[in-house]
């Protein structure tokens, strides 16, 4: 029987198992729902939980020893001289059974051990699919009708029922959690490997940043140079140039549309604007490149100053456009839950306007904001399109918004793409890259929300 | 005819004089005829003098017609069902109705000889010199401190730190909180109980030196111990201010007024001494409401 199959018909049991298991809590009640503890419905979920749910743990611990079993039988099979080689080329040999057993193409010409050997892992894999599909029904029979013997009135199936969604609740939770840890180590331990090449403190300080390893020993332009400082000073510097963009104009139009705009055009405006966030980011970037850049060194070059096409102060201009809707709409909607209230209380003091939104308002819903802006802040240092096309590739090391920059993320683009060995500093460089961005963003995060909690007004 | 027929019926019947029954009181909610006030209206030397105020929400009629003088030092309780107006019309005693969508003022309100309805009349120095204490109170998010320093700073009324220092400590003693308060002055004034907090809204009432304080059900979100200190309270206060106090407890009203307002479905429609009102009412509705006939 074939997985899909497998599961489609232990989920058929199932339901099959709900309507039994309610038909019975009818039964055992006397047809009357009120001699039960729970509602019917819940004898019956707990049925069909237990039909369900251990068939399709065994399942699926079955697929994942499957394939380590299946490969250990095989290779105690294999003639001598093949098992006599060493592991990398035991594997080879493996690999390419797979690929007979799938009908992809194989290093060379199967002889025939090999063709042998491809049957009876085929042979292997078909036992054990037809031994899994009887475990699993048997047991989802044997659970269902175990648990529908359990039925009695006084039975607690709705605090079964519950345990068992809580646990789903708190698998799920768990599952995204650990896969954040898991992006972290993996990010982790490929730096540490890095880092065993390159020292922390030249990849942290040197001003150098120059990523081509030489090939060989004569190559020019390759020097090989992993200092990060010109990467971070430039992501530093385009996205406060994009904050200084975004976070005034955002929190100002957020102010306009929740404290002094009309409803109907609030209505309106407030979709216009988050229109902004829906744009791709690549749109984003030829406009920058295209149209902004241009027109920067063009006003430049009209007051005499030296600009180059590709500028930081272009792409961070565009990039503070781009995120203008993170921060103008979420602070429009925290302004919005400061209670009527306390408006009241300023305006019945007399404060204008300005003077409730200033003194009054906006400290209450700080908390948001500063949410609004840290979102928006971590937007523009993880933003890689804009600056590829905009601000270049150059790793300048430089405060002048007018030169071309670069940044991290765009370098790490530039690491990974292509034909690349996966053992070279070069490569490897990225993942400390990201290591190191993923700690200021963290860093920034706590920082922020300490500040937060220091000086927010809480209003409940 | 069967019995279930004649149940039927009945309650078809019912239903009917319930129609009826809704359908008047529609009629009569929808379009309320402007009535005449009973009661002398008028005081001598007013602080506050209202000239037939109308107010609409939109096409709604919600005060019409409203004659009234608030005196000085006295505290003047205004009663009536839900819906009567009676907020709406203390609202409009501080333009505190400016803020709501749709809603219009007509007549004229007098203080100083001057109307404050009128063109170019300023809403912030009306506001600081008529203060308004809510329903539920609304201390802001700051420290104690803060929010009886916030009126003072915003109208500019403390020339340095000590002027301003002995505003906060006397507004504070005249609301009766500055006893509990006086050692935690830096504490959040949310963290206060629901009596200190309307205590505490008191006082950055009064921080700002207003001459009317209106105080819109200001005891229906507190315990009776907490009623009873802020009753005392306004009691005291009528010596600096006049007070206008809309309030759902008519023996709040009794204990703490000089002079009563009745209003019903927008009008005002008797006014007198409180003893008199509670106890020799002349309009019929008015008998109605203090007897608990409705309300």
């Amino acid at each position: 029987m074939q997985t899909s199959m497998l599961i489609v018909v232990l989920l058929i049991l199932s339901s099959i198992a709900f309507y039994l298991g309610r038909r019975r809590a009818f039964a055992v009640a006397r047809g009357r729902a009120r001699n039960l503890h729970s509602l019917p419905s819940y004898y019956g979920y707990y049925v069909a939980l237990w039909c369900g749910l251990p068939a399709l743990l065994v399942a699926g611990l079955w697929f994942s020893a499957e394939d380590a079993i299946i490969t250990r039988m095989l290779v105690d099979n294999l003639p001598p001289e093949v098992r006599s080689l060493e592991p990398g080329r035991v594997d080879l040999v493996l690999n390419d059974i797979h690929n007979l057993v799938n009908g992809n193409i194989t290093s060379r010409e199967p002889d025939a051990a090999m063709l042998a050997a491809a049957d009876h892992y085929r042979q292997l894999r078909a036992t054990s699919h037809a031994a899994l599909s009887v475990v699993a029904l048997a047991l989802a029979i044997v659970a269902g009708t175990f648990s529908l013997t359990r039925i009695r009135p006084e039975h607690r199936a709705r605090n079964a029922v519950e345990r068992i969604v809580m646990a789903l609740l708190i698998a799920c939770s768990s599952i995204a959690i650990l896969t954040t840890v898991g992006i972290v180590l993996s990010v982790l331990f490929e730096s540490l490997r890095f880092f065993q090449t390159i020292s922390l403190f030249e990849f942290l300080f040197s001003p150098q940043w120059s990523p081509q390893t030489a090939l060989r020993a004569d190559q020019v332009g390759s020097s090989g140079a992993f200092g990060a400082v010109p990467l971070f000073a430039g992501t530093l510097l385009i996205s406060f140039i994009a904050m200084a963009v975004a976070v005034p104009i955002g929190l100002l139009s957020a102010i306009y549309l929740s404290e002094y705009a009309g409803r109907r055009l609030r209505a309106s405006v407030k979709p216009l604007l988050e229109i902004l966030a829906g744009v791709p980011t690549v749109v984003y970037g030829f406009f920058a490149a295209l149209v902004v850049a241009p027109m920067i060194r063009d006003a430049g070059l009209s007051l005499g100053l030296d600009v180059a096409s590709e500028s930081a102060l272009a792409a961070g201009l565009v990039m503070g456009i781009m995120i203008i809707p993170f921060v103008s709409s979420l602070s429009d909607d925290v302004i919005n839950a400061v209670p009527q209230s306390l408006r009241d209380g300023a305006y019945g003091l007399g404060a204008t306007r300005s003077e409730t939104v200033r003194k009054v308002i906006l400290p209450a819903a700080l908390p948001g904001i500063v949410g609004g802006i840290l979102l928006a802040a971590s937007r523009a240092i993880g933003e890689t399109m804009i600056v590829v096309m905009a601000a270049g590739m150059a790793a300048n090391l430089t405060a002048n918004p007018l030169e071309a920059v670069t940044t991290v993320t765009v370098q790490i683009v530039t690491l990974l793409t292509g034909d690349q060995e996966f053992d070279s500093p070069k490569t490897l460089a990225a993942f400390a890259l990201g290591l190191v961005l993923f700690v200021v963003t963290l860093l920034l995060n706590i920082f922020a929300l300490h500040i937060v909690r220091k000086y927010r007004e809480q209003y409940e | 005819m069967s019995s279930v027929d004649m149940i039927e019926k009945a309650v078809q019947s019912e239903r009917t004089s319930f129609r009826q029954a809704a359908k008047d009181m529609d009629s009569l909610t929808r379009r309320p005829e402007q009535r005449e006030t009973v009661g002398e209206v008028r005081v001598e030397d007013p602080r506050v003098r209202c000239n037939d105020v109308n107010v609409y929400y939109g096409e709604k009629h919600a005060v019409m017609g409203v004659n009234l003088d608030i005196g000085r030092n006295e505290v003047i309780a205004m009663i009536g069902p839900s819906g009567c107006g009676k907020s709406t019309f203390l609202r409009c005693l501080n333009r505190m109705n400016d803020t709501i969508v749709g809603c219009r003022v007509t007549g004229q309100i007098f203080m100083d000889d001057q109307d404050i309805n009128a063109s170019g009349i300023d809403v912030v120095p009306l506001r600081a010199m008529v203060g308004m204490v809510f329903q539920k109170p609304n201390p802001f998010p700051k420290s104690i401190w803060e929010n009886v320093a916030f009126g003072p700073r915003i109208h500019g009324l403390a020339h340095n730190k000590a002027e301003l220092e002995e505003m906060v400590v006397t507004s504070l003693q005249r609301a009766g909180l500055w006893e509990e308060v006086k050692d935690r002055l830096e504490q959040p004034g949310t963290g206060l109980s629901g009596g200190q907090q309307q205590r505490l809204c008191i006082a950055r009432t009064i921080a700002v030196g207003p001459e009317v304080i209106l105080m819109d059900e200001p005891c229906s979100a507190l315990d009776p111990i907490a009623t009873a200190v802020i009753e005392d309270l306004i009691d005291e206060l009528r010596g600096h201010y006049s007070i206008v106090i809309v309030t759902h407890s008519m023996q709040q009203a009794a204990r703490v007024s000089q002079r009563t307002a009745y209003f019903h479905l927008g009008n005002l429609i008797e006014v007198g001494e409180t003893t008199q009102i509670f106890t020799n009412p002349v309009h019929k509705l008015t008998e109605d409401y203090i007897t608990g006939r409705f309300g």
